[in-house]
């Protein structure tokens, strides 16, 4: 079998803050990991891998210092690395995202595709079953739990807000995961190793025949027009008192406000 | 569009570099300059006190487009149901479709004749509407294909759903197939004065930071919709409206739903719906503390819930998880018990109208979003003010 795990390399979120005068990002420092979910995403290809045999590549977008999450995911077991960075993809939105992603997995081949269920910094959700479009492929969200696959069929279970659905297709398909699926294994010492001197395959605009009009900015429908930082409560009260006043007096307030 | 940086007001000063996310702007010889990694974000344009750095809009920035008519709004069902955050988002879409001077249209797949009517009586002036048992149990690829299909015939301008698991997995597959704009868990709509373009605005790094998204061009607009932040629309029962029977002719898939299966211990508290959440975090110290949530909430007639930490220790299930990666909630009264507050948290509770926060750390960032803090022992002051409601209660 054929797995593609996609990965994206973000800014450990909570780290990250807006400077309210300058309306900016405040980065310094701000350590970058492998979007955890897309982490639980490499476990299952690997253990789709362990079941059905096969190959486990791991693609990301990015600059060249995303070169550090495909290590990362190397030492945890995937068989080959390959970054797909090109100054044409800059500003790329979902769409072109996912377009770019599509190209590169044509370019690669594949079975069973992975990827984390949302990223953590953009928290769209939406490049997977993009992907899944573009490669005109079926798509699974949400997956809690893979309950069979092979070359000819696929059962997984669905999570949903009210429970999960459980749902049968069959390669070539894409699957985004959540948290429950699995936990991730740790990276070995010979794996770490293994993957410090690993080559990490580098795909341009060229290499995977995009057509330039679809990349980046400019194959992009939505922009970003500004950021701003959220507003913040300002009619807050700490109450004072022994912890029976204080109970007296929010029991109080919350009659008056109609709550109770 | 690429960004530059004009070299004869550049003074040097470096108030750029910290201004870049993505490490794109170098000092050369120094002057500001910037780099390949740069991806567009405008972060830099606001903070160079010379007006050194801008946009350059290219050819392809300033296309003619195509705007399309009406607004829409795709009403989700699950089990004949229809989603709470459909009904919001026709109270929104009105207030859009307004502005544009265009109409307020729904579309439902699977559902009854009077789930339609339904819709009209909350907003729509229209409903497409697809009975067909194919569409009856959401699927992603007839959903996109079906939907997809409608937009490419009648053309709307804005199209809009929720953010709940099944707009959010469906949706991003027609804005892909149709080359259309769509962002993703909005919080709030506008329409541009100017240039009538849908504003959306959404929060990203786990809500550390808010963007305004638009799409210059590309048509549709598409956006989901985070429940519970737009108010619903009027309900009138004598409102009349038009229902277009829609055909599912010629939609496949490749995926089959074998079975749907409801968890209904666990969800029988529906954390979007509450109207009173009690919240508890890793200050709850285990199985016991909750135990005293229970209590609290009883009194109540509230749903527990809980911080992700709560969560990793095992005290209570996923499900109940506020947060970035769990529930948004917007309750009329949220208690946070023993919670510190993490940004993660907040993102996913900070729209409710109280808030009330109970914790041991006069310093916890939870207090910075309470409507009352109380500085205090959690197993202290939950077991008072339980007591305290019984008594009042009678």
């Amino acid at each position: 079998m054929r797995i593609v795990v996609c990965i994206k390399q973000v800014p450990d979120s909570a780290e990250v803050r807006i400077n309210p005068e300058t309306n900016t990002l405040i980065r310094d420092g701000v350590p970058t990991i492998i979007n955890p979910y897309d982490v639980h995403a490499l476990e299952a290809g690997l253990q789709i891998r362990e079941k059905t045999g096969g190959k486990v590549t791991v693609l990301t977008m990015g600059p060249p210092q995303a070169e550090t999450a495909l290590r990362e995911a190397l030492a945890m077991g995937a068989d080959e690395a390959v970054l797909l960075t090109d100054r044409a993809f800059a500003g790329s939105d979902t769409w072109a995202t996912a377009y770019t992603l599509s190209k590169a997995i044509e370019h690669i081949g594949a079975d069973v595709i992975l990827c984390g269920k949302q990223a953590i910094d953009g928290d769209t959700a939406q490049v997977g079953p993009e992907i899944a479009e573009f490669m005109d492929i079926p798509h699974i969200s949400y997956i809690r739990k893979i309950v069979d696959v092979s070359t000819d069929r696929l059962l997984v279970q669905r999570l949903m807000d009210d429970g999960f659905d459980v749902i049968e297709s069959s390669p070539p398909v894409l699957l985004t995961v959540v948290r429950e699926l699995n936990v991730p294994r740790m990276p070995s010492l010979k794996g770490k190793m293994a993957a410090k001197k690993a080559e990490i395959k580098k795909m341009s605009a060229a290499d995977i025949k995009a057509d330039e009009n679809d990349l980046g900015l400019k194959g992009s429908p939505t922009q970003v027009r500004n950021i701003f930082a959220p507003e913040a409560k300002t009619d807050r009260k700490i109450l004072e008192g022994t912890a029976e006043e204080k109970i007296d007096t929010l029991v109080k307030e919350l009659v008056g406000l109609k709550c109770i | 569009m690429y960004i530059k940086v004009n070299k004869d007001l550049c003074s040097g000063c470096e108030a750029c570099l910290q201004s870049c996310p993505y490490d794109a702007i170098v000092m050369k010889d120094g002057k500001a300059e910037i780099t390949e990694l740069c991806q567009l974000c405008r972060a830099c344009l606001s903070v160079c006190p010379e007006g050194a750095i801008s946009e350059v809009k290219e050819a392809a920035d300033l296309k003619e487009t195509d705007q399309g008519k009406g607004v829409w709004v795709f009403a989700e069902q699950r089990d004949g149901k229809i989603a709470g955050v459909s009904l919001e988002l026709l109270g929104a879409g009105k207030g859009l479709a307004e502005k544009l001077g265009t109409e307020l249209a729904a579309v439902l797949f699977g559902g009854t004749a009077d789930d339609a009517q339904e819709l009209i009586r909350w907003g729509a002036e229209k409903v497409f509407h697809c009975n067909e048992p194919l569409l009856s149990t959401f699927n992603d690829e007839p959903y996109a294909s079906l939907l997809s299909k409608l937009i490419v015939e009648q053309k709307p301008e804005i199209v809009l759903t929720g953010a709940t698991p099944i707009g959010r997995s469906f949706f991003p597959r027609v804005a892909a197939r149709l080359r259309a704009g769509l962002t993703a868990d909005c919080t709030s709509l506008e329409i541009d004065n100017e240039t009538k373009n849908l504003l959306q605005i959404r929060p990203a790094f786990g809500g550390n930071i808010m963007a305004t998204i638009f799409c210059p061009h590309a048509r549709p607009q598409m956006a989901t919709v985070r429940p519970r932040v737009m108010k619903k629309g009027e309900y009138d029962a004598s409102r009349k409206g038009e229902v277009v029977a829609v055909s599912a002719k010629g939609i496949t898939s490749r995926t089959r739903v074998v079975e749907t299966v409801k968890e209904i211990a666990e969800t029988a508290i529906n954390l979007q719906d509450a109207n009173v959440i009690v919240a508890g975090g890793r200050g709850m110290g285990g199985d016991k503390g909750f135990q005293l949530l229970r209590e609290l909430a009883e009194v109540l007639g509230a749903s527990v819930a809980a911080s992700r930490a709560a969560v990793d220790e095992g005290w209570i299930p996923y499900r109940h998880q506020v947060g970035q990666t769990g529930k948004t909630v917007g309750p009329k009264l949220y208690i946070a018990c023993g919670i510190s507050g993490a940004v993660q948290h907040l993102v996913g509770m900070q729209s409710s109208d109280i808030i009330i926060a109970i914790n041991k750390n006069p310093e916890a960032p939870i207090f910075s979003v309470a409507t009352f803090g109380i500085v205090g022992d959690v197993h202290e002051i939950v077991p008072l003010l339980t007591k305290k409601i019984k008594d009042l209660k009678g």
